[in-house]
């Protein structure tokens, strides 16, 4: 059914954390997606590799909520479901770094970790007067980029939009390992960072594999996603070209089917 | 500044950076505090005019600044909870004029109970603000758009309900003519009016710095579709603040008729350019998500006092025109300028 070649053989034995079933979504005239199966095992990263366009970020948008695909279906934790508005699927533990970050510039970068989700104070003050709880969110917002390792942030109330494509960068990475309970997606996560940034960045990314949550990754970088990546699905003109593992083919081997230079195998059939 | 370096030309590097750190400085700070140009304007203002007619800062003459500034104010609420969605509000003085006239009609001509007859007015306030909230989010279309039918709708629409004619005090139950009722606190004569305003800057103030709401306000004004992307319902939001500022027209309504003496459907005409010049004063930006309350109110005051102080001082009205046309100028220029910040 997938054109998944080369798997390791104990994910067949298990039951994905996340499946999508013939995703399919068009902006007009534009495809996006052509009809895309995706399977994400607990505790591995997979890696999404592809040129301009292919649809890597449509796809992770059909998964996380920002988009409604026009058809397919996805099942997370073996229960069908469907997310209508990001929220649904970070409700259901799916956080998301989109490409274009998904920050708010004017607000700080606790108020920017917390949007959507904001905490506010116990008793009376929380529930009657909805007054938020400044103190608290700061505290963990501060402890959330510190574990990332992230020490050229100095203030954790500072304006995101006066912090470098880095550092910005580095913000959203810190929102999506602080909340993910589930599934982590990243969207060129490491596209405006230093080398020292990106290192730990990919730390971050093991660490989260480690605590067994699986995490996507897209990236243009291809020896991150053989550093790091578990399996990587290709993504070509909107279709899955095929799914191969850093062990079965090589960074080149890789390009060549991401550019239709070689075929991993005659396009699978989907159906 | 504190760079080493031994290349030529470093000491004239320096000195460029050191320039450049002092504006950015200033940029900087204008940033954090966006009330901070208002209230030096502000404080200018009344110098200058103290300087030139003393009478100018005069309790009585102070009193009657502050009780002339109170409808724009309270106007300018609403309008600031608009433009820092990024949107505009046209619609302004037609829905305060709907409200005053229909709260004034039912209690004076239909022998509605006084307290009826208001929450009538103000809950007409809030539907019309609704209305506008729903053309906005659910059509999709401008918010200039949209304010600038329903300005023309609802102005039709008090015209005709009230027929054109006003409705003086003196046929008006008490409870319309309270925001007029006065007491003092030393020689300052403040009206319930004035008390209402700065309740509703209190109130409105703490929704916006405290809650979960008014930094949804701030997120969707600044990049709607990062807000959407962080799990914000920016449709609902935005409805939200629609007919929230559409509820403070209908209260303002009310504090019209105490300032006015009267309910009039040709009043406060100047009301829309007033309170977006108010809050553009204020340092709230035009573009969305930033600025704030108390440069707003900072904002009505200055339009105000250069009202009265350039009467005062003899000049020509037009002059006063001209001097808020150029205020509104500079008050854009540096929200451009502090959108440029950057580490
Ligand atoms: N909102 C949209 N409206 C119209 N077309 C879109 C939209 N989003 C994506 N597309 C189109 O869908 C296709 C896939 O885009 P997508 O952003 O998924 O590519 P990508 O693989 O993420 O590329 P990149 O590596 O540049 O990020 C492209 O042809 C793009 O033009
Ligand atoms: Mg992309």
């Amino acid at each position: 059914m997938t054109a998944t070649v080369n798997r390791p053989q104990d994910t067949q034995l298990r039951a994905p954390i996340l499946s999508a079933r013939g995703l399919v979504k068009t902006f007009g005239r534009v495809i996006g997606l052509d009809g895309v199966d995706l399977d994400l095992y607990a505790g591995e990263v997979l890696a999404v590799i592809g040129d301009n366009g292919a649809g890597k970020s449509t796809l992770i948008k059909c998964l996380t909520g920002a988009l409604v695909p026009d058809a397919g279906h996805l099942v997370l934790e073996e229960r069908p479901v469907t997310f209508r508005r990001p929220q649904d699927a970070r409700a259901a533990g799916i956080e998301t770094v989109y490409q274009t970050l998904a920050v708010a510039p004017a607000l700080d970068i606790a108020s920017n970790m917390y949007l959507g989700r904001e905490e506010r104070r116990r008793g009376i003050l929380g529930s009657v007067f909805r007054m938020l709880d400044h103190r608290g969110m700061r505290d963990r917002a501060s402890a959330a980029v510190r574990d990332l390792g992230i020490q050229t942030i100095q203030n954790i109330q500072q304006p995101v939009e006066t912090l470098s494509g880095g550092q910005r960068q580095a913000v959203a990475v810190a929102r999506a390992a602080a909340f993910g309970s589930k599934v982590v997606v990243l969207d060129e996560p490491t596209a405006a960072l230093g080398v020292k940034e990106s290192n730990q960045v990919l730390e971050m990314i093991k660490g989260l594999r480690e605590r067994g949550l699986p995490v996507i990754l897209i990236s243009h970088n291809m020896p991150h996603v053989w550093e790091v990546a578990d399996r990587i699905h290709i993504q070509r003109l909107g279709r899955c070209a095929g799914v191969i593992t850093p062990d079965s083919h090589t960074m080149s081997d890789g390009v060549a089917i991401m550019t239709g230079a070689t075929n991993l195998q005659d396009p699978q059939p989907t159906s | 500044m504190t760079v080493q370096s031994t290349t030529p030309g470093a000491a004239a590097q320096e000195l460029a950076r050191r320039e450049h750190t002092l504006s950015q400085r200033v940029q900087h700070l204008l940033h954090q505090r966006p009330a901070l140009s208002p209230a030096i304007i502000l404080l200018m203002t009344v110098i200058i005019f103290t300087a030139v007619n003393s009478r100018f800062s005069n309790p009585a003459a102070l009193s009657l600044l502050v009780q002339q500034t109170a409808v724009v104010a309270a106007l300018a609420v609403g309008q600031t909870l608009i433009i820092l969605t990024a949107g505009i509000d046209l619609s302004v003085g037609a829905i305060t004029i709907l409200s005053t006239m229909v709260m004034a009609t039912l209690a004076a001509e239909n022998g509605w109970p006084a307290g009826l007859a208001l929450a009538a007015g103000v809950i007409l306030g809030l539907a019309a603000g609704a209305l506008n909230g729903i053309l906005v989010t659910r059509i999709g279309l401008p918010p200039f758009i949209v304010t600038l039918g329903t300005l023309s709708i609802f102005t039709a629409v008090a015209l005709l309900y009230s027929s054109g004619q006003s409705i003086q005090n003196n046929r008006l139950p008490d409870l319309l003519n309270w925001t007029g009722e006065g007491f003092s606190i030393g020689q300052f004569r403040i009206t319930t009016g004035v008390v209402l305003v700065v309740a509703l800057y209190l109130v409105l103030g703490y929704a916006l710095t405290q809650t979960a709401w008014g930094r949804h306000v701030y997120a969707v004004g600044d990049d709607p579709e990062a807000a959407r992307l962080s799990g914000i319902r920016s449709g609902r939001l935005l409805l939200s603040v629609y007919a929230v500022a559409g509820l403070i027209y209908g209260i303002a309504g009310w504090i019209l008729i105490g300032r006015a003496g009267a309910a009039s459907p040709n009043a406060i005409v100047d009301a829309n350019l007033d309170s977006i010049t108010a809050v553009v004063i204020g340092g709230t930006s035009l573009f969305g998500g930033r600025g704030g309350l108390l440069g707003t109110l900072l904002g009505a005051l200055i339009v105000q006092a250069f009202t009265v102080g350039l009467s005062l001082a003899g000049v020509d009205a037009q002059y006063r025109l001209l001097a808020v046309g150029i205020l509104v100028i500079v008050a854009v220029s540096v929200d451009q300028w502090i959108r440029k910040v950057r580490s």
